[in-house]
């Protein structure tokens, strides 16, 4: 029998299978950020332990950078001393880090791919929950808590359990206008958000194959949204075109000789999946979700649902709090909900496809009288390009904000945040309770249905705005 | 960490579910550089409510949470476990748990029993009668019980992380008995390095 692309990963990187113990694997790329680091750190210091593999690591401040000009200075002390604690590591132990306003820094799950440190094959890790994003270039990648960020920065390990193994396949063409985060929220929403628990999900199908590595990366961003640690597709020429000529990758035959290896990282035509899930493309429309977990997704063309529409209490006790967290009368129609804040950012949705996607809806448009609009690139050479191809003016012209990078009002550890009551729509990843500032409630959009809601000042479809 | 074998005390019944690591720790509590203190912040959005559980006076000093499904799901902070041990729990009970939440707690020696739906709405209902009853967990034999009434269910945990809890064993140092292997494999791994990739300021060349 084939084997899937997780299982030739998999059995490449064990390192030891002892007798009833986990197995033991080697981890090819470490990526570190001061939030979920600075703990670890200090376990290897009092254990007079040291960093295995400096080589092998990388760091960058993304969590709770400001996103105000880089001349000004954080304010808040405690994230200050964060930040620094993250540089005075990094030279401790050897590693290369990208602090605040380095040419490289940037959102870490942006970064790694956008420098080509990410590559197929490979076994990535890093302190975040949406370290699967890097799964779209045919790596495993997940995310780890901080005693095993230390582990891993003693030993270049972990001891792992074997995921079981789901595909997801998504069959057809996804229509006009519908982007790889509804395609992402339908996923979600089928799933529920613990659907993917114990599994590393593979995203196939033609309309999976048919994304760039950007829309794969918004996929596999948020298989942690349905409980996997781990979402992957397989290596094809769309991955190896991205890689060619990025900083972490060699040049000319010694590029194309790895490109070869990588074809290999593809499941085997025979290969079996423990879970299944398909889903027809043609029939997804752009999503939103309306609740508090990712999984309470709806069209934007539909309405907000009602307790009375679930026989199972827990899900009725669920949607209750849910409308009542969110503000929200059962069958309020979406498009009628207004927002106060749009957010353009995070690890799903803030690459240069991203924002040329939501710039071409704002073109020629106004952000509506009352919206803020934040433009949050996810690193700074995001941010450049998008400066080269002239996104900044056409945002700026349209009144949103354009900010420095970071993960921003994603998870709001920075001065970006909603304040209570307050509503957004939000190329982020998690609308949960107070996500993005205390008493905030968030709804999950792809990029151009952003654009568009803040131009009506309401939840609409680019269809809806001239541009 | 320290060795857990068996303890008794009183818990307290959360009765939500999908309470992912946002809700047991905000982000605004992720900026510290410290391991101790998150016990203020657990829960935090929800403790000025007087009407949460923790806030019920018969709840005081439970060591033990029980919690709905999918409980510890989102986030990778370890931070969420931290704030529940520094609080002071010392179990979680739930019929299903976010996989790295579930991860980090075995590496902090934060007791993760998880029991089939109906078998946690029993003791939530048992704990709810009573209170003060006490609640035994036995990770030697895999083991919760209600002494007082006779409830009593096993529950699983994989063997390592058993003999780990156990045995209170330091996970890098027991990796660090493999050095031999880890050497051995590093020594035929072609996996790309960062070597030669960024000079000493991060810069590409």
């Amino acid at each position: 029998m084939g084997r899937t692309l997780f299982e030739k990963i998999w059995e490449e990187h064990v390192v030891a299978s002892p007798e009833g113990e986990p197995t033991l694997i080697y981890i090819d790329l470490h990526l570190v950020h001061e939030v979920t680091s600075p703990q670890a750190f200090d376990g290897l210091r009092l254990n007079g332990r040291t960093v295995r593999r400096p080589d092998r690591t990388l760091a960058t401040a993304d969590h709770n950078v400001p996103t105000d000009p880089i001349s000004t200075p954080v304010k808040d002390p405690v994230s200050r001393r964060q930040l620094e604690a993250l540089e005075e590591n990094c030279h401790e132990f050897g590693i290369t880090v990208f602090p605040r306003g380095h040419e490289n820094q940037g959102i870490v799950h942006v970064i790694g791919p956008e420098l080509g440190v990410t590559q197929p094959g490979m076994t990535i890790v890093c302190g975040d929950s949406h370290t699967s994003t890097h799964g779209a270039f045919g790596s495993l990648a997940f995310g780890i808590g901080t005693s095993e960020v230390e582990h891993v920065l003693a030993t270049q390990t972990l001891p792992q359990q074997k995921a079981r193994t789901m595909a997801v396949i998504v069959n057809g063409k996804v229509p006009a206008r519908v982007s790889a985060k509804d395609i992402v929220l339908a996923i979600v929403a089928k799933l529920g958000t613990g659907g993917g628990a114990g599994y590393v999900i593979e995203y196939r199908g033609e309309a999976i194959t048919a994304l760039s590595m950007e829309g794969r990366m918004t996929i596999c961003n948020m298989s942690i949204e349905a409980g996997a640690r781990a979402g992957l597709v397989a290596v094809d020429e769309t991955t190896i075109d991205y890689l060619r000529g990025r900083p972490g990758v060699p040049e000319g035959d010694e590029f194309e000789a790895l490109a070869n290896r990588w074809r290999s990282y593809v499941s085997d035509a025979d290969a079996e999946f423990d879970a299944e899930l398909t889903i027809d493309a043609s029939q997804l429309v752009p999503f939103i979700t309306w609740g508090t977990n990712p999984a309470q997704v709806v069209a934007l063309s539909g309405a907000v649902p009602s307790p009375d529409e679930y026989d199972d209490p827990d899900k009725r006790d669920t949607t209750e709090r849910s409308l009542a967290y969110m503000g929200l009368a059962p069958g309020t129609l979406v498009r009628d909900i207004p927002v106060d804040v749009v957010f353009i950012g995070s690890c799903t949705n803030s690459r240069i496809e991203d924002l040329r996607a939501a710039a071409a809806v704002a073109s020629g448009n106004r952000v509506a009288e009352g919206v803020r609009a934040l433009v949050v690139p996810g690193s700074h050479r995001v941010k450049k390009q998008a400066e080269e191809e002239g996104l900044d003016q056409i945002f700026l012209d349209a009144g949103f904000e354009w900010r420095e990078p970071g993960c921003s009002m994603c998870l709001g550890m920075n001065p970006d945040q909603l304040k209570m009551g307050q509503r957004s729509a939000s190329t982020s990843n998690r609308n949960f309770e107070g996500r993005q500032g205390r008493g905030g409630r968030t709804h999950l959009v792809s990029p151009v249905v952003a654009a568009a809601t803040a131009i009506k000042g309401r939840f609409a479809t680019p269809d809806e705005v001239g541009s | 960490m320290k060795p857990v074998r068996i303890f008794e005390g009183h818990a307290v019944p959360l009765e939500r579910s999908d309470v992912d690591t946002d809700q047991i720790i905000p982000s605004d509590w992720l900026k510290r550089v410290e391991r101790t203190g998150f016990g203020r912040g657990l829960f935090s959005e929800w403790r000025d409510d007087p009407t949460f559980v923790l806030n019920d006076q018969s709840y005081v000093g439970a060591s033990i949470l029980i919690a709905g499904p999918r409980f510890g799901t989102g986030s990778s902070r370890e931070h969420a476990v931290w704030a529940l041990m520094d609080y002071g729990f010392v179990a979680v009970i739930a019929p299903s748990f976010g996989d790295i939440f579930r991860n980090n707690s075995s590496k902090q020696g934060l007791v993760i029993v998880q029991l089939p739906q109906e078998d946690v709405d029993e003791l939530t209902q048992l704990v709810k009668d009573e209170p003060t009853r006490l609640i035994v967990v036995d990770v030697e034999h895999l083991r919760v019980e209600v002494p007082e009434t006779g409830w009593q269910r096993s529950f699983d945990l994989d063997p390592m992380t058993r003999e780990r809890l156990l045995n209170g064993w330091d996970d890098i140092g027991l990796t660090m008995r493999r050095e031999s292997a880890i050497t051995n494999y590093e020594a035929t791994s072609h996996a790309p390095t960062l070597a030669g990739v960024f000079d000493e300021n991060g810069h590409t060349s």
